[in-house]
């Protein structure tokens, strides 16, 4: 079986965010950078797949030489090779993303074609599908649990209030979501054997922004709310307050 | 003159309510660009709510009814929707962001050869082009951007913008468009826990953490979230503990929420849970740590043990409501 894993290195999820003076990105330094949790899921998926079925599993992540670091940690749980496609720092437009890594996909023959659901730094959740578009595959996004037999798939995947079970062919696009599996740790071992692993380093054209980001702001700051009191005697003044102040219950 | 299309979102031949919430807001920008919207109706049978849209002031219906639309298919849906914006000549695609919206928005713009502003919290006109907020960052930051393709396309936060009815004479039309064989097919639906409200739904969620002490005394909060008309949400720690399933995990890893009233009982409020409800319109913090971060963000808080607090909690509310 050959599986593609499109991976993103991102910020921690701890990181303190800060907003460049340029009002546009925001600050690097300083910054933790990890494997995209959404993708660790998609990585341990993968590996799971060939364990199972034999074959290998290539890591495509699209990004600048300082991102071979963490795709190296993808290296060391287990995948066998990777792809770095150039690129200065990481597109505003999604469909740019997609696009650069559809030119790369469509040449590896992949059956199954995993992601992490989105990306936590721009949380756009469209990579995915838009791959899958381009590449006039079929994509389940959000899944949860995945079964791979000949030539064919289920997947289910979550929507509100429940799951949708799907069934499709393969090649197909999968994007993980948590609860898909346990990634494993990466063993010094597999950290040890990573650094002989290769990158191979792509160019490709990579098209115009057309999403563009005008300014980024922070989030208004909440007002200080109050304690009303301790233990279950405060509770008769909070309802009160809910129901005639807040006017919520 | 701007033609908005309204993509809407049909589950078991109903029209979700969110549906209502971008059908306002379409609305409302087209009033700003003195332009007008189409609300899409795609299913096997959508005659029945065809009348809906008229409601909340969209003039113009269309609809596309075919057996092979019964259910979700992502490649089928995208291709009936983009061949629509064609014939319609829209200048706008708008969405809610529910799971089906973005999932198939984003395939929709790749077959116009345009982009996406995915989980839109609002929207304004500056000098004629439409800026949109999204959140970044799980939220620590809000990003304006701007789109430069045509059409501009769009999935709307769900909750983040108001439902305001308008009834005016809607026309519905039938297109006819040519349908693809769907190939990712959707078999079945389960629900989850017989069909309680989801989280990301519910105007009053009732969240817990630790505090809780086990599952075992889950009951409680149940209790109280059915009262209330809310549905109940899960701390990452206690779904990594296995008390409760992740489809109610409020965080960054899990759901993000915005009701109007979030209930945190023995919740810490870790960044990361935050991110996932710090939208709530009114925030209550229940925890016997008077400096859990929670209380940062709680509008309300009282100090102290959950499992003494929520009886009474539910004691208040029964009387309250018997009171009228």
């Amino acid at each position: 079986m050959n599986i593609a894993v499109c991976m993103k290195q991102t910020p921690d999820t701890e990181a303190q965010i800060k907003i460049a003076t340029d009002g546009k990105q925001i600050e690097s330094s300083g910054v933790k950078w990890v494997i995209n949790p959404y993708d660790e899921f998609a990585i341990e998926e993968a590996l799971r797949l060939t364990e199972k079925h034999g074959g290998e599993v290539t890591l495509i992540s699209l990004g600048p030489a300082s991102t071979e670091k963490t795709i190296r940690e993808g290296l060391a749980m287990g995948a066998h090779k990777a792809i770095r496609i150039e690129a200065p720092a990481n597109p505003s437009d999604p469909q740019v993303v997609g696009a650069a890594l559809a030119e790369v996909l469509k040449e590896g023959n992949y059956d199954v074609i995993l992601f992490g659901k989105q990306a936590i730094d721009d949380d756009h959740a469209q990579v995915p599908a838009i791959v899958a578009t381009r590449l006039g595959i079929p994509a389940v996004s959000v899944v949860v649990k995945l079964e791979i037999t000949d030539g064919n798939g289920t997947a289910l995947r979550e929507i509100e209030g429940g799951h949708e079970k799907v069934r499709f062919p393969l090649p197909a696009v999968i994007s993980a979501q948590r609860g898909l599996n346990e990634p494993r740790y990466r063993s010094l071992k597999g950290i040890m054997a990573a650094k002989k692993k290769p990158i191979d380093v792509r160019q490709v054209n990579l098209e115009t922004d057309q999403l563009t980001v005008v300014k980024l702001n922070y989030p208004p700051e909440k007002q200080p709310g109050r304690i009303v009191g301790e233990g279950p005697e405060a509770v008769p003044e909070l309802v009160r307050l809910l129901h005639e102040e807040a006017k919520v219950i | 003159m701007a033609t908005i299309l309204v993509v809407s979102e049909i589950r078991n031949g109903q029209l979700k309510k969110v549906n209502f919430e971008t059908y306002t807001a379409a609305r409302q920008l087209a009033e700003q660009l003195n332009g007008n919207v189409v609300a899409l109706l795609m299913g096997d049978q959508v005659t029945g709510i065809q009348n809906i849209p008229g409601k909340y002031g969209i003039a113009r219906v269309v609809l596309v009814e075919d057996t092979r639309l019964a259910q979700y298919s992502a490649d089928a849906y995208a291709a009936v929707a983009a061949e629509v914006a064609r014939q319609v000549q829209a200048d706008f695609v708008w969405m809610p962001a529910t799971a089906m919206g973005k999932d198939l928005m984003p395939r929709i713009a790749t077959l116009l050869q345009t982009t996406t502003a995915q989980d839109v919290v609002q929207f304004r006109v500056e000098d004629g082009t439409v800026v949109y907020t999204r959140p970044m960052f799980a939220g620590k930051v809000l990003a304006d951007i701007a789109i430069a393709s045509t059409p501009q396309t769009a999935t709307l936060r769900p909750k983040a913008f108001p439902i305001e009815e308008k009834a005016v004479d809607a026309s519905v039309e039938t297109l006819q468009v040519s349908i693809p064989e769907p190939k990712a097919v959707v078999e079945e639906i389960t629900t989850s826990g017989g069909g309680k409200l989801d989280v990301t739904e519910a105007d009053i969620v009732v969240s817990g953490g630790r505090g809780m002490k086990g599952p075992e005394n889950w009951h409680l909060l149940e209790e109280l979230a059915e009262l209330l008309g809310g549905a109940t949400g899960a701390s990452r720690a206690v779904v990594d503990a296995g008390w409760r399933p992740h489809g109610e995990q409020v965080g960054q890893t899990g759901k993000t929420v915005s009701p109007t009233l979030y209930i945190a009982v023995g919740i810490s409020g870790a960044i990361q849970h935050l991110a996932g409800m710090l939208s709530s319109k009114y925030i209550v913090a229940i925890n016997k740590d008077p400096d859990a971060p929670i209380f940062k963000v709680a509008d309300y808080g009282i100090v102290g043990d959950a499992l003494e607090i929520l009886p009474k909690f539910i004691e208040e509310v029964k009387k309250m409501k018997a009171e009228g």
